[in-house]
């Protein structure tokens, strides 16, 4: 056991566990985040993905000592209905999902793509979607909201 | 009057006829609706609410969708076969027509005014000189503890409000604002977790295991052996995963059972004992002389669920009553089967639905829930979380059948068919929980007291059959034999994957009619419409192809190909033009979709289905197939078992055909026949390459090539 601390959606955390754990495990069954989804354990679906600074990564593969002093950016640090994220505005217009369960990581990997490519094009959000999987199809609605969302962020 | 046959309820509502299973007016300016079908991404909740709103007249936001339970919900069988608003929509419809008229007749005698003077906004009641009052003001003297009766017609389709109107679905926030919604996100007090310990090899029995390892990992509160069962329950779910790993390590296994062959599996189902059915013939006096048969054989592989999560569930044993969480598609079939495998009445065992990741068919949903309660029992009292693990999801849980189809034509001296005959060899295409005397969770074959594994069968044709669903053609053939052959051996488990038989039928039966077109030089599109008296099938081909400019120009590299059926042969209609892209590989570039639905609940919920239905294809015909060797299912993993990505999936565009005054069907299952069976037209149409076996890989072109 040791402690780890980090930034978690804005707030300083300190967590005392095995630093082995992954950060998915600890997020989940110790900060009771459930936001981020177990879909595969081996970073291939990108279901559990969470903003480690700007970058979109895969917390079921990501050691909880890896993220030391860093910040952590979960689906629920995005917005909340209250104050929704423009992504989040937008999957709710364009209806973009079936089942939903793909969704919490691939708004994740979506606001990545937005730091640095505030206005990417179809081609470009769909590289930058590549490594989180689907299974409903509901891929072009998603593209078409995250091209949504990138308007709306940029109207004066 | 008019004189007609005396009105019959709708099935689901003939089954749960009390009015207050319903629907209920419980809590001030809500109305409660508890359906029998459950949410898997399909937006049926959302139609359902829909449905209610509209014939109750109350505001959309009123209406509260209450999870199915064994408890107290109407027993609708499983949610599948895109039957749900048929089956629920048209009961739910019924009942709440025959709700609304009951309360106008209440409020007409509070009122003291005819209730055909009264009209209902947003559950007020109001008449001529002001008088109002409302459901929730009536509730506590109108009793609903009733048996519902067809007397009340519901609204014609005229008048629906909400109906024909793309609402958004009452889920979505929950899922984009990362709100607990989901079984995985369930937490419950006490909570422990469990896993089972499942070997990679087909048919295992356990020879050996030593618990000693498992039993010191971290919270280690049970460590279960029944037969060939195996799992461990911990305080935390590393724990229970560590505990698994150790269990692994001490196991030893043998097996005395051989997978068929994965390159040869049509040798391999045309060779296995079966059960021949003949599911329809035609004959007509029109019949011409045939002067030669074409034959063709197609294959469509083993195709995995592979749902986003891997399947998950809850168990809680008090005394000899136990209570299950679950996501499996039907309640009261998982609870049948629980009763066989404990040996408990069924009314000892509760099973709540609880929303999960896309199933797409009967997956491991079911099977979980038996790990649960088995694992619970070791933990009297507290409620125990069972999780597979993906490796588990991709070998374990039931495939969709693989298929080999044979399909003979006779054509006369014109090159025109007077003969058809179509023979499918398959395994049965449904295995799902609460149908036999025998149960059908993977756990109830592993423990001690064990059940043989249900071999699958196929539903009847009445009900749009299994292997069989959609092999009777649509057109106006003068003659055909249709011959089902069901496997009696099972060495792949195979259940219910969307769609059943129709995508392998479809793409058979498309993909030999443009063989035959391109013979006679006609075009694929005229000549389905030569062949095609239903206007509705009519009006969808030629919408899809009108959307794509068909035929397009040809141009190098690029090709175009037409797919349609009518899902179930009495579903939805469905056309599509795929415009594919073929190199190296195959690039499925735009797919321009017509269908119809009857009348249209939730019309961008229809086009979300059909866009998903068709991408999901794209997926299958490009990606998928099930990988093993002879000992055991070797594609575990997204990386064995790839799926179509973003960067490939192509655009979709989508028409609806409204027919509001015909009664709905689903939608989910109509777009992956012709899909399939346009993009293998379409490669035809690009590099002149018929490939027969699914899916259309690069090998899989090259071998078309070679043969």
């Amino acid at each position: 056991m040791s402690a780890v601390r980090f930034r978690l959606n804005g707030v300083e955390m300190v967590v005392d566990t095995d630093p082995d754990r992954s950060l998915l495990d600890v997020l989940r069954a110790e900060l009771g985040l459930t936001g981020p989804h177990f879909g595969c354990g081996a970073g291939e679906c990108g279901a559990c993905h969470v903003l480690l600074g700007n970058r979109a990564v895969a917390s079921c593969d990501t050691p909880l000592w890896s993220v030391a002093d860093k910040h952590v950016t979960t689906v629920e640090g995005l917005g909340n209905a209250e104050r929704p994220h423009p992504l989040q505005r937008a999957f709710i217009a364009e209806q973009a999902m079936q089942c939903g369960y793909c969704v919490s990581g691939i708004l994740i990997s979506a606001a990545a793509l937005l730091k640095q490519n505030p206005s990417p094009t179809d081609m470009e959000v769909r590289a930058a979607l590549d490594r989180n999987l689907c299974r409903c199809g509901s891929h072009n609605r998603m593209v078409r909201a995250v091209l949504r969302a990138a308007r709306e962020m940029a109207a004066p | 009057m008019s004189t007609s046959p005396a009105p019959k309820l709708p099935v689901s509502l003939a089954a749960n006829p009390r009015l207050s299973s319903w629907v209920e007016f419980a809590v001030d300016g809500q109305v409660t609706v508890s359906p029998g079908k459950v949410e898997i991404g399909q937006g049926i909740v959302t139609a359902l609410a829909q449905i209610a709103a509209d014939e109750l007249d109350v505001d959309l936001s009123r209406v509260q969708m209450v999870r199915t339970s064994t408890a107290a919900s109407p027993n609708e069988g499983v949610t599948s076969g895109s039957l749900s608003i048929q089956q629920s929509g048209r009961a739910l419809r019924q009942a709440c027509a025959e709700i609304r008229q009951i309360f106008l007749d209440a409020a007409s005698d509070r009122l003291g005014v005819d209730s055909g003077a009264l009209d209902i906004k947003d559950g007020t009641i109001s008449g001529p000189g002001n008088v109002s009052t409302s459901y929730w003001e009536l509730a506590s003297e109108v009793s609903l503890d009733r048996e519902a009766t067809p007397a009340v017609q519901p609204k014609p389709a005229s008048q629906r409000a909400l109906a024909g109107q793309s609402v958004q679905r009452l889920d979505i926030p929950d899922k984009v604002f990362a709100r607990p919604r989901f079984i995985h996100d369930l937490v419950l007090p006490g909570l422990l977790h469990g896993r089972v310990l499942r070997p990679g090899i087909a048919g295992a029995q356990l020879r050996e295991l030593s618990d000693d390892g498992a039993r010191v990992a971290s919270g280690v509160v049970a460590v279960v052996r029944d037969g060939n069962f195996v799992g461990a329950v911990s305080e935390t779910e590393n724990g229970a995963e560590a505990a698994i790993q150790a269990l692994r390590k001490s196991a030893t296994w043998s097996s005395f059972i051989t997978l068929p062959d994965e390159n040869d599996l049509a040798a391999f189902l045309k060779s296995q004992p079966v059960d021949s059915t003949v599911i329809d013939t035609r004959r007509s006096a029109r019949t011409g002389a045939a002067v030669r048969t074409i034959r063709r054989q197609y294959l469509r592989p083993y195709v995995a669920h592979a749902s986003m999560a891997p399947s998950c569930a809850f168990a809680q044993w008090d005394g000899d009553r136990v209570r299950v969480w679950t996501h499996s598609q039907g309640v009261y079939m998982l609870r049948a089967d629980l009763a066989l495998v404990l040996k408990l009445p069924v009314e000892n065992i509760t099973v709540e639905h609880v929303e999960g990741a896309g199933c797409y068919g009967h997956n491991a949903a079911d099977d979980v829930a038996l790990d649960a309660v088995l694992l619970a029992k070791a933990v009297p009292g507290r409620p125990v979380r069972v999780q597979w693990s993906r490796a588990d999801e991709m070998t374990h849980a039931p495939f969709g059948a693989a298929m080999a189809i044979e399909v003979e034509a006779d054509l006369d001296a014109d090159n025109e068919i007077v003969g058809w005959r179509h023979a499918i060899w398959s395994n049965g295409h449904t295995a799902r929980p609460g149908r036999a005397t025998q149960p059908a969770l993977l756990a109830a074959t592993e423990i001690a007291d064990s059940f043989p594994r249900m071999i699958s069968t196929n539903p009847p044709s009445a009900n749009g059959g299994g292997g069989d669903r959609n092999s009777v053609p649509p057109y106006d053939f003068p003659s055909w034999t249709i011959t089902s052959h069901r496997l009696l051996t099972m060495p792949i488990r195979t259940s219910a994957l969307r769609t059943l038989g129709a995508q392998g039928n479809v793409f058979a039966i498309e993909s030999f009619l443009d063989e035959i077109a391109l013979e006679r030089g006609e075009d694929p599109l005229a000549f389905r419409l030569r062949h095609l008296g239903d206007a509705r099938a009519r009006d969808v081909i030629r919408k899809a192809a009108s959307r794509a400019n068909w035929k397009p120009p040809r141009n190098d590299g690029v090709g175009h190909g037409i797919g349609f059926a009518r899902y179930k042969n009495t579903g939805a209609y469905c056309a599509v033009v795929a415009e594919v892209e073929g190199a190296e590989n195959i690039r499925v570039r735009r797919l321009s979709i017509a269908v119809d639905v009857g009348e249209a609940i939730n019309p961008d919920g229809i086009v979300n289905q059909i866009e998903g239905g068709a991408i999901q294809a794209t997926s299958w015909v490009l990606k998928e197939r099930v990988r093993f060797d002879r000992a055991g299912i070797t594609s575990n993993s997204w990386t064995g078992y790839p799926i179509l990505r973003f960067s490939e999936v192509p655009l979709v565009d989508v028409d609806v055909i409204q027919r509001p005054e015909i009664e709905p069907v689903g939608a989910g299952e109509a777009a992956h026949g012709p899909v399939t069976a346009a993009i293998a037209n379409a490669v035809f149409d690009c590099l002149g390459v018929r490939v027969r076996s699914l899916p259309i890989t690069r090998d899989s072109l090259i071998a078309a090539m070679e043969a």
